[in-house]
This record gives structure tokens, C-alpha cells and sequence, in this order.
């Protein structure tokens, strides 16, 4: 396949992914924090709660070079359709209706049709969206159309090289994604060890849980209420939980696996070390040493690895040599 | 398309014969379309313009700074074309590109044309689309043209003009598959009703014949197709029949060159590629050999394809085949090559460098068309019908001060077909695109692209002004 078609169907995978996990953000962000009254007041601690999505996405000074205040109105309008953050859904939806554009021969025509669509009718949205009548059903459907693209993707295309790359686009940011809101939220939230068992408690892992459609799998695997220890353990480590760290880099490595060839070895054995270090992992010892320095530390190693992977299959190369 | 002008109103019609009953052809459709009422039609059209929009069959506009792509106006009206009116379209355009293509392997071998006085020496050499680099280069099959458009124009009931042949990178064929897809799906009761002669198989054919124009040495040819990229304006078709064939689609940055082969850049390494269907013109090809600030090209294509490693299709240079001076010549073509007499007519050519033909259309300017040898795309032209005195007289000067460089020819009205409009169903001009596919033999598919000029009473068809396409109906023998 085609170095420049494998990185179009990389980004294309990784834009509609993105889309998604900014739409769950802001989702369980707005229905913990926003009552209709508080649009316009950026006041304590409601304000702050706004601050979480700018962190994760790691778009906050983006943000300040648009915007003076933290506002719910604001951190909505620069995540949802700014055109100047690259990353705001509006955006994601461009990019990947732009990459799939581009090789629309390598895609399967529903797959194309499927971000196409989603394009014309959510390309051009604006601040018309963002009010309390019109979120919460753009948000379902943004969340709704990444779950048909990849459905579309899984039912219609060939298990070839494409394939395998859009999947692997897919979980690649997902990883990245989930180690992203884990961290900012698990930060938050653990300073109030005193609110362990009350109601606010609930609702904060309660969010963190339904960003990542965890929410009732935590009901199921544990039947208790939440902790800590737990929720880290579900979102890291369980490989039947399938936005977790080890469900993606399980993903990763199974698509690397298969792409490899005699280009990707190197990026194949990260995969795979990335893949050995969770599945070998216990939550007790991460805990010990600390979440946040485990997920930066998975943050750089899965940097790395996409490094190696634009260098092994997307770099251009004239080296005829390789050829034998 | 430029004998796209306006016309004497006499334009044949082809729903209607002159005594005002129905063609045979559209008997069919017509009893058909007596039942349906005037708002399904309408409907379906509004559902076709969505369809087209989400499926993305769009061209880009150049020039638009916002980006925004366009879906050509498509009505849903087809054309309909009787087997035996079709049969005479086919075996002249199939003569003709025969013809075409020996034609270009002359020029660039012992050009016996010319040796036997039937074009002018000048005319081939001095011509800016002649290639001297492709001067004594053996190519697979003989073939040049492996894809032409000839542009045909009804002109009574099994009567074609052609007005120019495309060869260098004929576009608007996969209009010719997605309107079929599209009026399918649409209306499919009527294509159990009518038997309809199937377009679908043109990229199987297409593929066909490229592989079969591969370098020799190869056993599987890896055939791939150069797009400028994704802001061309065609790139959907060119994205579509990449996909239609299961070849990739590749820009000039994929490719590059080593000791005379070509490669492409691949998750795997470099890849071997034997034939390249491009989609870009000569100028921008090789940048070490046309032009040097070609960023779409790639650099030493031009020495991979002179040391036989790689086929180009369409050739480099046949662009001195298909330009409006040689035009003229094509008649005399076949039968010099081919000793037949041609099957389709030319739309007759004055051409202003011969002394007779000067003075009888100088006397005559306000009712010809008087265009430049070399123009295209309607510039450097003039519609003595439509022109004023003053035009008329400038021209004149211009004409004198060089008869060499202008053809003239008289005004003529493309026929006319049924078309939903605003008011209802209407006659509007038409001119059509057969698609022929030069490989192993030459073959054309029963059908083409059919452009429709929207506003009434206009001849000009093209998409960037105001012009539409319909799906192109070839009845199959014995359907009448």
C-alpha cells in the first residue's frame, strides 16, 4: 500500500476517534456542571470543572490565545467549532472527511459515505448548537456516527492493509485519549479523599466512568460502589474493557502484527512491550508508584511509538535498497 | 467543446421526428412516463441531488477560495439511442481512434503521411503539441491513445458529426457509471421494462486494456493511476476508477525514479510500477524534462519511459493528433490507413491557411465559426452570429494578419432531447462523449456521457456553465 494512503487512513481513523472523545468530554462535562443559569457566570467552582476538558485535550493556552475568561459558553465554543483549535470537532469531522476524501479508493464506499454524511451535516455547525436544547443531542450524535463509521469500517471493508490501518488510527488515539481524561480526572478528583462514599464522590467517578462508557461495566465487574483503586483498575488494565489501556494496546499490537512486514519490526516490538507491561501489570503496584507517573509514562512510550510508526510506513524514502 | 454556439433553430430533435410523431426509440419511455405524475418527477430529482451530494460526486470549482465542491447538474430524463443509430456511433469512433493511433506511431516513426503529401510536413512538426521526445520510441501495441472521448453530435436520425477528438486525458466517464447507478436506483421499474445495453463493465475493460500495453517483460503488470491530487477537479473520477479497477491512486510524490524504473513508495518499500493510466498533462509530467516548476510530476519519468520500463496512458505528444488543425485531416487519415471510407462525418472545416478557403470565408464571417487552431475552452474564437460589426472587423485583422493559425465552420445546432426543467419536460441541446479504450484491440463502450445545456435555447454544454448530464441510453438490438 501506498506510504501517503497508510497515513491518510491513519488520521482519518484518528480524527473521527478524537471527535468522539471530545463529544464524551464535554458531554459528561455539561451534565454534571451546566444548569441552564450558569451559562454566562464564570464563577467558582463551576468555572473550574471547564478547565478539566481544556487539560486533557492539552489545548488550554490554545484556549487563552482566544479567550480571556473560563466559561462553560467559551470552552464549548472553542472545543465544539473554533476554527482555530485543530482539534475541535467541527474540525475532526473535517479532517477526517478530508483524509478519506483523498483515498477514497482505499475505504469502502459506506465507509466514505458514512463521514461524508456526518460532514455535510455537522461540518458547518456553530454556536447555534451549543445551547441546552441542541447539546446533549449533537453530542449523542456525534458519539453515534464515530460508532457507525467504525461499525461500517468493521462490516464492509476488507481485512487489508486499509483495514488495518484505520484500525489501528482507532485505537492509537483512543489509547491516548483515555490515558489523557484518566489522568486530568483522576487528579481531580483523588485530593477529596474525605468524600469517599458521598454523593458527589458518585457522580464524579460516575462521569469519569460514562466519558469512557464504563459506567455500567464497573456495575457489572464489581457490583460495589466506586473507588479509586477500582476505576484505574478497569480503565488500565482490563482487556475485556474495551476503551482501557490494555484492550488499545492489545489493538495496537494485533494490527502491528499484522502491518509489520520487514518495514515495522521496531514499531511491532514496542507494541508488543507496550501490550507485555499491562497485561503484566497489578493495579496495587501502579497505585504505589503512582497513576499519573504511570500514565505519563504510557503517554511517552505510546509518543514513541507513534513516532516509529510514521517513521517505518508513512516516511518517504527513495532507498531502492529496501527493496530486497 | 466549441462548436457549442448558438445555431440556426433547425436542431434535430430526437424525441420528436419532423412529422411530430414519437421516435421509436422513446416509445417505451414515453408510454411509461405518461402514467407518472409531474411531482414523482420532481421528487426524484430532489432525491438524486442528495444522493449525488452524499456520495460526493462533486468537481471542485477553480478559483473558489472557500473550498467548495459542486454537484454537476443531472437530469433524470435519459437520452435514448436506437441500436442501429448506436451501431454507426460505435464502429466510427472505434475506425477513427484506429485510425488516430496509427496516425501518432507514423508521426513519431517514418511519418509516411507526410512523405505522401497528405499532411503538410509543418503542420505535424511545427505543431507546440508535437513531442520531439517521443521521436523514434517503440511503444507496446502500437497504441497512443488508449483512452479517447470523441465528441459526436446528432445531427438527423443516423446521422453523426464529430466535432473533436480528446486524446490526451479525456475526463467525464465516471459520470457515464455513476448516472447509470444512479437512475437505477432511482428508477428501477423502468429498466425492466426497457432493455438497456450495461455501461458498468467500462473499468474491467479499461484495466484490460492497460495491462495488456505493459512493458513485455512483465508478467503482472503493476498498473497504477497519477492524479495531480485531490484539488483537481476531477479527482473524483479519478479517485472512482482507481477504485473501480483496484488500482492505487497515486500522486507524483509517490513516485520516483531509479536507474530508469519507476517506483512507488509503499508501507512495504519500494514497488516496481509498469503502467501508469495518468490523469495529468504532458507540461507537468517530468519536471527534468517539460516544465521545470512542475510540483505534480515526477522527476525522470520521461527517462523510464524512453528506456521501455514503463507505459504512459495516455502517450506523451498526442496531443498532435487531436488538435482542431489536424482535425481536418482525419478523414484523409482513414483512409490512408485504414483504405475505408470514414463512417463518421467532420463537421466541415474551412481551414484559412488554403487561399479558397480564405476568401469564401472572409466573405462570410457573420454566419461561421472562426476558431484558433491551437485555442481551446472557447478562447480566440469567433460566432459570426453572434458577434457585432465592430467584433466581426477586428477579427477580420486578425484572420489576415495570419489565415495559418484559424479554422472556420458553419454554426452548428446540437440536436435536441427531453429534459425536466422548471416549466415541466422541454427540449434542450445535447452533444455526446463516447468513451473508447484502446489495448489489445480497440473497443467502446454502448453508451457515453451525455452533457445537456440547461438554459433554453442554449448550445453551450459545459459544466461550468450551466450545462448537466443525463444518463445515455443504447437500446439493445431488437428493443427497436
Amino acid at each position: 500500500m501506498l506510504s501517503r494512503t497508510a497515513e491518510h487512513l491513519f488520521w482519518m481513523a484518528r480524527h473521527m476517534e478524537r471527535a468522539e472523545n471530545t463529544a464524551r468530554l464535554l458531554d459528561v462535562t455539561y451534565r454534571m456542571r451546566l444548569l441552564p443559569a450558569s451559562m454566562n457566570q464564570p464563577v467558582e467552582p463551576w468555572a473550574q470543572a471547564w478547565a478539566v476538558p481544556l487539560i486533557t485535550t492539552g489545548m488550554a493556552s490554545d484556549y487563552y490565545a482566544s479567550y480571556d475568561a473560563l466559561t462553560a459558553e467559551n470552552v464549548l465554543e472553542f472545543l465544539v467549532c473554533h476554527p482555530n483549535n485543530p482539534s475541535s470537532i467541527v474540525n475532526c469531522l473535517r479532517g477526517a472527511r478530508e483524509n478519506a476524501r483523498t483515498v477514497r479508493g482505499a475505504i469502502t464506499s459506506e465507509m466514505w459515505e458514512s463521514l461524508n454524511s456526518t460532514w455535510m451535516e455537522f461540518g458547518q455547525v456553530g454556536t447555534e448548537v451549543l445551547d441546552a436544547e441542541h447539546l446533549g443531542a449533537f453530542f449523542e450524535t456525534i458519539k453515534q456516527r464515530s460508532h457507525m463509521f467504525r461499525g461500517v469500517t468493521v462490516g464492509t471493508a476488507l481485512r487489508d492493509e486499509s483495514f488495518f490501518f484505520t484500525r489501528l488510527g482507532t485505537f492509537f488515539e483512543r489509547a491516548d485519549n483515555t490515558a489523557r481524561i484518566l489522568d486530568v480526572k483522576y487528579h481531580i478528583l483523588l485530593p477529596s479523599p474525605q468524600d469517599i462514599g458521598g454523593a458527589q464522590d458518585y457522580y464524579q467517578w460516575g462521569s469519569l466512568l460514562r466519558s469512557v462508557s464504563a459506567f455500567e461495566a464497573y456495575r457489572k465487574i464489581y457490583r460495589d460502589t466506586f473507588s479509586s483503586r477500582r476505576v484505574a483498575e478497569l480503565l488500565v488494565l482490563r482487556r475485556d474493557m474495551p476503551r482501557s489501556l490494555r484492550a488499545c494496546a492489545a489493538e495496537i499490537y494485533n494490527m502491528l502484527q499484522v502491518l509489520a512486514g520487514t518495514t515495522g519490526k521496531e514499531a511491532e516490538r514496542q507494541a508488543g512491550e507496550l501490550n507485555a507491561r499491562l497485561q503484566f501489570a497489578r493495579i496495587d503496584d501502579i497505585i504505589e508508584g503512582g497513576l499519573h507517573e504511570y500514565l505519563l509514562d504510557f503517554l511517552e512510550r505510546i509518543g514513541e511509538l507513534g513516532t516509529e510508526i510514521h517513521r517505518s510506513f508513512f516516511a518517504s524514502t527513495d532507498t531502492v535498497a529496501r527493496l530486497a | 467543446m466549441n462548436a457549442a454556439v448558438e445555431g440556426p433553430v433547425l436542431a434535430y430533435d430526437e424525441l420528436h421526428g419532423a412529422d411530430g410523431t414519437v421516435h421509436p426509440a422513446y416509445r417505451p419511455y414515453v408510454d411509461w412516463l405518461e402514467d407518472i405524475p409531474p411531482e414523482v418527477l420532481k421528487n426524484k430529482r430532489v432525491e438524486a441531488d442528495l444522493l449525488f451530494r452524499r456520495l460526493g460526486i462533486t468537481f471542485a470549482v477553480y478559483g473558489d477560495e472557500s473550498g467548495v465542491e459542486r454537484a454537476i447538474p443531472f437530469d433524470i430524463i435519459p437520452r435514448i439511442i436506437s441500436a442501429s443509430a448506436w451501431k454507426k456511433v460505435a464502429d466510427g469512433c472505434v475506425q477513427r481512434v484506429k485510425a488516430l493511433n496509427m496516425f501518432l506511431h507514423d508521426v513519431y516513426h517514418d511519418q509516411e503521411i507526410i512523405k505522401a503529401g497528405i499532411i503538410p510536413a509543418e503542420q505535424i512538426l511545427n505543431n507546440p503539441a508535437y513531442r520531439p521526445e517521443m521521436q523514434g520510441i517503440d511503444l507496446p501495441g502500437k497504441v497512443y491513445a488508449h483512452v479517447a472521448g470523441v465528441d459526436v453530435v446528432k445531427v438527423s436520425d443516423d446521422e453523426f458529426y464529430v466535432l473533436e477528438d480528446n486524446l490526451r486525458t479525456p475526463s467525464g466517464v465516471s459520470y457515464m457509471l455513476e448516472n447509470r447507478r444512479m437512475m437505477m436506483r432511482l428508477f428501477p421499474d423502468l429498466f425492466a421494462r426497457i432493455q438497456v445495453a450495461p455501461v458498468e463493465h467500462y473499468p474491467d475493460m479499461l484495466l484490460e486494456g492497460l495491462r495488456a500495453v505493459a512493458p513485455t517483460r512483465t508478467d503482472a503488470p503493476v498498473t497504477v493511476l497519477l492524479t495531480p491530487g485531490a484539488y483537481n477537479s476531477a479527482y473524483f473520477e479519478h479517485a472512482f476508477l482507481a477504485q473501480q479497477m483496484g488500482i492505487e491512486l497515486v500522486e507524483g510524490q509517490d513516485l520516483f525514479v531509479r536507474d530508469a524504473t519507476v517506483y512507488m513508495r509503499t508501507t512495504q518499500g519500494p514497488q516496481k510500477v509498469d503502467v501508469i493510466y495518468r490523469r495529468l498533462d504532458d507540461d507537468f509530467l517530468d519536471p527534468l524534462a517539460f516544465r521545470k516548476d512542475s510540483m505534480l510530476g515526477v522527476p525522470g519519468l520521461l527517462s523510464a519511459y524512453k528506456a521501455g520500463n514503463v507505459v504512459l496512458a495516455n502517450a506523451i505528444g498526442t496531443g498532435v493528433a487531436d488538435d482542431k488543425s489536424t482535425y481536418v485531416y482525419v478523414p484523409d487519415m482513414i483512409r490512408f490507413y485504414l483504405g475505408e471510407e470514414p463512417i463518421l462525418s467532420n463537421v466541415p472545416t474551412f481551414r484559412l491557411s488554403r487561399p479558397d478557403d480564405l476568401c469564401y470565408v472572409l466573405a462570410r464571417l457573420p454566419e461561421l465559426v472562426v476558431k484558433e487552431v491551437h485555442g481551446s475552452g472557447g478562447y480566440g474564437m469567433l460566432v459570426g452570429p453572434k458577434s457585432t460589426q465592430q467584433e466581426i472587423e477586428d477579427f477580420r485583422l486578425r484572420i489576415l494578419a495570419n489565415p495559418d493559425n484559424y479554422i472556420a465552420q458553419p454554426t452548428l445546432a446540437l440536436s435536441t432531447c427531453p429534459t425536466l426543467v422548471e416549466e415541466g419536460i422541454a427540449p434542450r441541446h445535447v452533444d455526446l462523449r463516447p468513451y473508447v479504450i484502446s489495448g489489445a484491440d480497440t473497443r467502446v463502450v454502448p453508451g457515453g456521457l451525455t452533457r445537456v445545456a440547461l438554459r433554453e435555447g442554449s448550445l453551450v454544454v459545459n459544466s461550468s456553465q450551466g450545462g448537466g448530464t443525463k444518463d445515455t441510453w443504447i437500446l439493445e438490438d431488437g428493443a427497436c
